[in-house]
């Protein structure tokens, strides 16, 4: 993971509440097996219509992403940070977001931000009567600010996801860490697995 | 000290607890499917690392396989290509594997129960958010992202925050004709699709107690619809009679043995939620969903609702959104809809109660002209089972189509998708935007209710069919 300590670019206002999975990548995309390339599909419904913001030529190259709340609920879809990254964006900020995504965008460095919803209505506003305003999300000091304005507002992210986000730090190097305790805890357990369940073949024996 | 199962669970399978980092959670059962795989696959290779508890994973292919006949080659290159991915990776990483066509493929969701693999006390996780079908079991099961199924197949664990606890009381019996289906349908409208966000759900109360395990995975399955990424069940005699006797599971007396041990995976009677919600059994009616979110529900005897029924300003114009999407006239009565397609399937209501229910409304009546009707079992065992009781024949006399199983048009992943301004009634779970195909409009609802709006040809209860 990229670590990210300063988000300094323009925002765009998306206005809508409850977008999904679905909505940020449809399923036609889910069949790939790669990792990249995925921008393309990017709300890709919305995207035909010519008044969606996202075809607004003053928001072109924003790497801010205001949205409304519950942002990223349902489907568990990775590919939805990917898409959302490979459009360009480095951040989402929004009153509430799918506990699921919230998870995924952590690990590939893409920045939650949560606000109040009046915030993110102040801010949407801000960034709707200048689209070429500068924002800035600073991962370090945990702030969200438009200095042509003066408004400013703090967030709160766990200690862990802010380390792992300013030093870019690989979640899965972290748990090996904890191998001695891994082990100990599999001597423990009488879980049972699928040991003997099935043959070669996957067929029950 | 009083615990709630979700409690039990986490402590049972702590494996580390740092101070200022996540907890370590050791992981049972991984459960491994096509779509949210390769990348996962790729980044092991990428980092020479190995999947450490193979016996611990068990994957099947599932959301992209096509329902034709097995003769029939997968004609979509890029659906194929994942679908091979998922056998040589596995084959690499020394994982079972169910590739389509294999007599225990089916939706990972119907298979890790109907196998037996599906135990109380586990911890459960797959790449799909569904995964909360099997807390139904009193298990701790959760959807993850591509970037945790690495991390699991890589350590088998998983950091985790703890979760806040619900408990959703159903008390009383529901009237006759409504399903589980119809109390998840409750439930989420009661909630709204973010009101379950960092909790954990248990289900309780008479009315959960008296649902079959299919109902309960039914009610489990849709905790996510209402924010909440995992849903549990205590375990009572129906789990553990349920269990007895299938591949996963010892028999004789190292079952009762272990069926001894799972009578603990019950909340303490004292133990205290952080949020109560009761809902009164007798007041549940066959619901269905009018618009694009699955909170968006009304009484199948209701009307199609005004965003002027809203007060917030937002919802409204949200309301107004859906109404748009979904080409509906606020008002109407949602009898006098029409339908395009029905689908009865997905890890929702696929199982062998869903058909039989769907089967006992079709029993001699026939699918309505310009209606396509599809049946898709859950898995090959549920298939297998439906055929034997004839359950097949009486489908596709109706005029259903009877097909392979997979998740199929819940999301539109394979061949069988709306095509642009259809409309469905369907057993799934989601009815967002698209779901089941681009400009597709979906409507949720029982597997009882999804036939019979079939053979009418517009929405309509099972006591409609015969009158």
């Amino acid at each position: 993971m990229k670590a990210v300590q300063f988000i300094e670019g323009r925002a765009v206002p998306l206005e809508r509440s409850d977008v999904d999975t679905d909505q940020i990548i449809p399923s036609d995309w889910l069949k790939r097996v790669e990792r990249t390339g995925f921008g393309r599909g990017l709300f890709s419904e919305w995207r035909d219509d010519p008044e969606f913001v996202l075809n607004n030529q003053s928001y072109v190259g924003a790497t801010i992403l205001v949205a409304g709340p519950r942002f990223g609920t349902g489907s568990s879809r990775e590919h939805a940070v990917w898409a959302l990254m490979d459009f360009g964006f480095e951040a989402i900020i929004a009153p509430s977001f799918g506990d699921i995504f919230r998870n995924n965008a952590s690990k590939q460095g893409l920045v939650i931000v949560q606000l109040d919803q009046v915030d993110v209505e102040e801010l949407t506003q801000l960034i709707k009567e200048s689209p070429s305003r500068l924002v800035i999300v600073d991962v370090e000091h945990l702030r969200v600010e438009v200095p042509e304005t003066g408004w400013q507002r703090t967030f709160t992210l766990d200690a862990m996801t802010r380390e792992r986000l300013l030093n870019g730090w690989d979640d899965i190097g972290l748990t090996m860490r904890r191998e001695a305790s891994i082990t100990t805890y599999e001597q423990t357990s009488h879980a049972p697995s699928l040991a003997g369940v099935f043959d070669a073949n996957g067929h029950v024996r | 000290m009083a615990r709630t199962l979700y409690e039990k669970l986490w402590d049972e399978h702590v494996v580390a607890s740092p101070d200022g980092e996540p907890t370590l959670l050791y992981i049972d059962l991984h459960l491994v499917h096509e779509v949210t795989s390769p990348q996962a696959f790729d980044g092991l290779r990428l980092n020479g690392r190995s999947v450490r508890r193979p016996d611990r994973t068990l994957a099947t292919a599932d959301h992209n396989v096509p329902t034709d006949p097995i003769s029939t080659p997968v004609l979509d290159p890029i659906s194929k290509r994942q679908l091979e991915a998922l056998e040589e990776n596995c084959q690499e990483f020394g994982i079972t594997v169910f590739p389509r066509g294999h007599e225990n493929q089916g939706i990972v969701h119907v298979i890790g129960p109907e196998l037996g693999v599906t135990q109380p006390g586990m911890t459960i996780v797959c790449g799909d958010s569904h995964t909360s079908t099997h807390g139904a079991f009193g298990s701790l099961a959760f959807g993850i992202g591509t970037s945790e199924v690495e991390h699991v197949l890589a350590t088998q664990t998983l950091p985790q925050q703890r979760a806040k606890t619900m408990a959703v009381t159903v008390n009383g019996r529901p009237p006759t004709g409504v399903s589980a289906k119809d109390i998840v349908l409750a439930i989420v409208a009661k909630l709204g699709t973010g009101g379950g966000a960092g909790y954990v759900i248990e289900y309780r109360g008479e009315a959960i107690e008296q649902l079959s395990m299919e109902g309960r995975m039914t009610v489990c399955n849709m905790s996510i619809e209402a924010g909440a990424r995992a849903g549990l069940v205590a375990v009572d005699e129906t789990t553990i009679e349920y269990l007895r006797g299938r591949a996963g599971v010892p028999s004789g007396n190292e079952f009762e043995e272990l069926a001894d041990r799972w009578r603990g995976y019950v909340s303490d009677p004292d133990a205290e939620f952080d949020a109560e919600l009761v809902l009164d059994a007798s007041q549940v009616v066959p619901y269905l969903t009018w618009g694009t979110n699955p909170a968006q529900v009304v009484a199948l005897s209701g009307v199609v609702p005004s965003p002027d029924d809203f007060d917030d300003l937002d919802q409204r114009e949200a309301v107004s959104r859906s109404l748009a999407y979904m080409d509906l006239t606020p008002g109407t009565p949602m009898r006098e809809i029409p339908v395009d397609v029905v689908f009865l399937g997905s890890c929702t209501n696929s199982r062998i109660e869903d058909l039989r229910a769907g089967a006992h409304v079709a029993r001699g009546h026939h699918v309505a002209a310009n209606v396509r009707a599809l049946v898709v079992p859950g898995s090959h065992r549920v298939k297998r089972q439906a055929e034997e009781e004839g359950l097949d024949q009486v489908f596709l006399d109706a005029g259903f189509e009877w097909r392979e199983p997979g998740c199929s048009m819940c999301l539109g992943m394979n061949p069988d998708q709306l095509k642009a301004g259809q409309r469905s009634a369907s057993t799934s779970n989601r009815n967002f935007e698209g779901r089941q195909g681009r400009g597709g409009r979906t409507h949720l609802v029982s597997p009882a209710v999804a036939v019979a709006t079939a053979l009418l040809g517009r929405f309509a209860s099972p006591d409609e069919v015969n009158a």
